[in-house]
């Protein structure tokens, strides 16, 4: 039986880990993820979960010991934002070469400087080619059943790479909204226990991690972790389906919605999609033919997948929530454009930078996107395909 | 499970090497033969050694043998000639020259 | 009450008014309603203008923007008046509510021409006569509850009553002072 409650998005998140109940829970605050480990230290301190919780002195410790509780054969996470993630970064590579599949709760918020506690996706995106698996949800129902996922992705014996589950600082965290929670029974069950192959605490044979690779091998190590990044995909679709079954709530790569007809699109990632489906209603009731695809899986990017859900758009606007400073546009801009290439795509694209350090997104902004596709579908010219949005000019 | 480190080589293909290069099972260094890395190898004067067993535990290869209370020989195939061992050898029985 | 109904909360950083938004968020979402409450945050520091947001619709919420057009304003702390542009897009059929020991005649002129209803409450003289402490934001809870027809009072109470003894379950001995609050702010809104 599911319990409909209101929650933030911090809570939300800090209630599926209670529900996981994992092994050890390494944390140093930082704005906007400080409410997870502060929830879920309410949970320890109640002994409503068996996790041992580490209080430690910086985000470099807290991913280290997460690593080390991973590799000694714990279900182990930690919790960060921004310069935190920034400051882990180190790691975030050791943990994904070491093929440990641990998580870590993101809460999205930009990178100093200027120094800004609000949402963008830079810091995430800065970690895009860590090697971690990069889900991002659009609101706090979103990011609690991708938290419920996280491990059955993570852990999978032809995965087992770390995932960083991501949500949007101030808009989602701590928000307060409607949401639909699992029974623990559920959730406990869904999640299973973890029972890895080879790992530190095992004595009946003890393991060497994290050698160091010669040139000789250091190549074949990188191509070795690639393939566990190439399973991706079907996993979580796979646990996807699984999740659905015990949810009723439907999950995939990215949605798609209103795509059926679509002749413009928007790609967005996280909270501000949401404010696009309302745009995209609106301009629907005047008979436009507008739709949106937001990603949910960003590492591995589904590239040949988003490619056909928009072979019959013709003009697309690529929306990134981080400065790429390429001088022609975003990480996701980047992606998506390779993707349209590749498939040989003959719509017109452009990428528009949008929300940095917060910077609000309206209905009305979404329905200004749209109207500038209809103009250079007109137009038959993209003109500028690298553009800002909502910014004093 | 461990892992069997025979089939780890400069020949191995990425698929077989193992996830994350975790190396699993105790003892694998046994058939790596480092020795070769150094020019420069102790030698054992068995007749100045009274047995007080000092140099083995110092030795950071375990390249010391001990069987029933008394070391033998030193293991040429492991050790790696760092001369800690002539260090603690009260008796001047472990000597740096005339090396094998 | 519309189906749709949008409120923004102007306060000072310590002042309760993101808390007011989520417990407005929260006794909403008893009567079944899909809610969003949430704040947005400047400098993160005591006194600073902040603003909150409510959301409170009969159908599912998935805008994310800050709320620009509202139907309600609160006013939490009146020295904002003079600093921020407290009625901007408020909705003329909407109302705004201010919290001031001032009479209403007073505080009209510092609303730049805003037609629509107007409500004050001295949210100082509750907070003081019930909790015995300056806590505006329960008082001012109440009172937008009412000005905005969210709920009848008997339910409100009722639901506030079960969601003070969650929040102060460790200290009981102040929920009858929120209680005597949200009462008392039910009469003197006007």
């Amino acid at each position: 039986m599911a319990k409909r409650d209101r929650l933030s998005g911090n809570e939300a998140v800090a209630i599926a880990l209670r529900q996981i109940n994992p092994d050890v829970f390494p944390a140093f605050p930082i704005t906007p993820s400080t409410e997870i480990p502060q929830y879920f230290a309410s949970f320890a301190a109640d002994g409503l979960v068996d996790t041992e919780f580490i209080p430690v002195e910086s985000e470099h410790s807290s991913m280290s010991a997460a690593i080390g509780a991973s590799a000694a054969g714990a279900r182990s996470l930690t919790a960060t934002s921004s310069c935190g993630l920034a400051y882990m970064w180190e790691e975030l590579y050791i943990a994904a070469s070491n093929r440990l599949p641990l998580a870590l709760a993101l809460v999205n918020r930009a990178l100093s400087g200027p120094i800004n506690i609000n949402c963008d996706h830079s810091d995430s995106m800065g970690a895009r080619d860590a090697g971690w698996i990069q889900v991002y949800a659009e609101n706090n129902q979103e990011a609690y059943d991708n938290m419920v996922q996280a491990y059955r992705i993570s852990e999978h014996k032809d995965v087992r790479l770390p995932i960083m589950i991501c949500q949007d600082g101030f808009i989602t965290s701590h928000a307060v909204e409607n949401i639909e929670l699992l029974e623990d029974s559920d959730v406990k069950n869904f999640v299973g226990e973890y029972e890895p192959e080879n790992y530190l605490l095992n004595p009946e044979c003890p393991m060497a991690v994290g050698p160091y690779s010669v040139t000789d091998y250091y190549m074949e190590a990188k191509r070795n972790q690639a393939e566990g990044m190439k399973h991706v995909p079907q996993v979580v679709l796979d646990v996807a389906k699984e999740f659905q079954a015990i949810s009723g709530r439907e999950y995939g790569l990215f949605e798609s919605y209103r795509m059926e007809d679509a002749k413009r699109a928007v790609v967005m990632i996280g909270s501000a999609a949401g404010t696009a489906k309302d745009a995209i209603d609106r301009l629907r009731e005047q008979g436009e033919k507008v739709g949106l695809i937001k990603i949910r899986l960003f590492r591995p990017f589904p590239a040949e997948e988003i490619a056909e859900a928009l072979k019959n758009v013709e003009a697309v606007a690529i929306m990134d929530r981080a400065e790429g400073y390429t001088n022609h546009g975003g990480p996701l801009g980047a992606d998506v454009m390779a993707a349209l290439f590749r498939a040989k795509s003959t719509a017109h694209a452009i990428n528009i930078v949008y929300g940095l350090g917060g910077r609000d997104v309206r209905v009305e902004d979404m329905e200004k996107v749209f109207a500038d596709l209809k103009q250079i579908i007109d137009d038959n010219d993209a003109g500028e395909t690298y553009r800002y949005m909502g910014i004093r000019e | 499970m461990a892992t069997d480190i025979s089939k780890l080589g400069l020949k191995t293909k990425w698929q077989d090497l193992t996830g994350g290069m975790i190396v699993a099972g105790a003892g694998t260094s046994r058939d790596f033969n480092t020795g070769e890395w150094s020019d420069n190898k102790p030698q054992f004067i068995e007749d100045k050694c009274k047995q007080c067993l000092l140099c083995v535990p110092v030795c950071p290869d375990s390249s010391i043998p001990v069987k029933d209370g008394k070391r033998g020989e030193f293991d040429y195939e492991h050790c790696k000639g760092c001369g800690i061992c002539v260090k603690a050898c009260p008796f001047g029985a472990i000597t740096m020259e005339g090396v094998k | 009450m519309s189906n749709h109904t949008e409120i923004r909360w102007h306060g000072r950083g310590g002042q309760g008014a993101k808390t007011a938004a989520l417990l407005l968020a929260d006794v909403a979402f008893q009567t079944g309603k899909y809610v969003q409450g949430f704040p947005e945050y400047g400098p993160e520091r005591m006194g600073a203008p902040i603003t909150a947001y409510n959301r409170i619709s009969d159908t599912v919420i998935r805008v994310h923007s800050n709320i620009y057009d509202p139907q309600y304003v609160v006013v939490v702390d009146e020295s904002l008046l003079e600093t921020v542009d407290v009625t901007s897009g408020l909705k003329e059929d909407g109302a705004i509510l201010i919290n001031t020991e001032r009479p209403k005649e007073e505080i009209i002129p510092h609303l730049k021409g805003y037609k629509g209803k107007v409500y004050t409450i001295d949210a100082k003289k509750v907070s003081l006569a019930s909790i015995g402490r300056y806590f505006p934001n329960t008082p001012l809870l109440a009172a937008i509850v009412k000005v905005a027809k969210i709920m009848d009072e008997e339910t409100f109470l009722k639901e506030m009553r079960a969601s003070f003894h969650h929040k102060f379950a460790s200290k009981p001995e102040v929920i009858e002072g929120n209680m005597k609050a949200l009462e008392m702010a039910l009469k003197e809104v006007q």
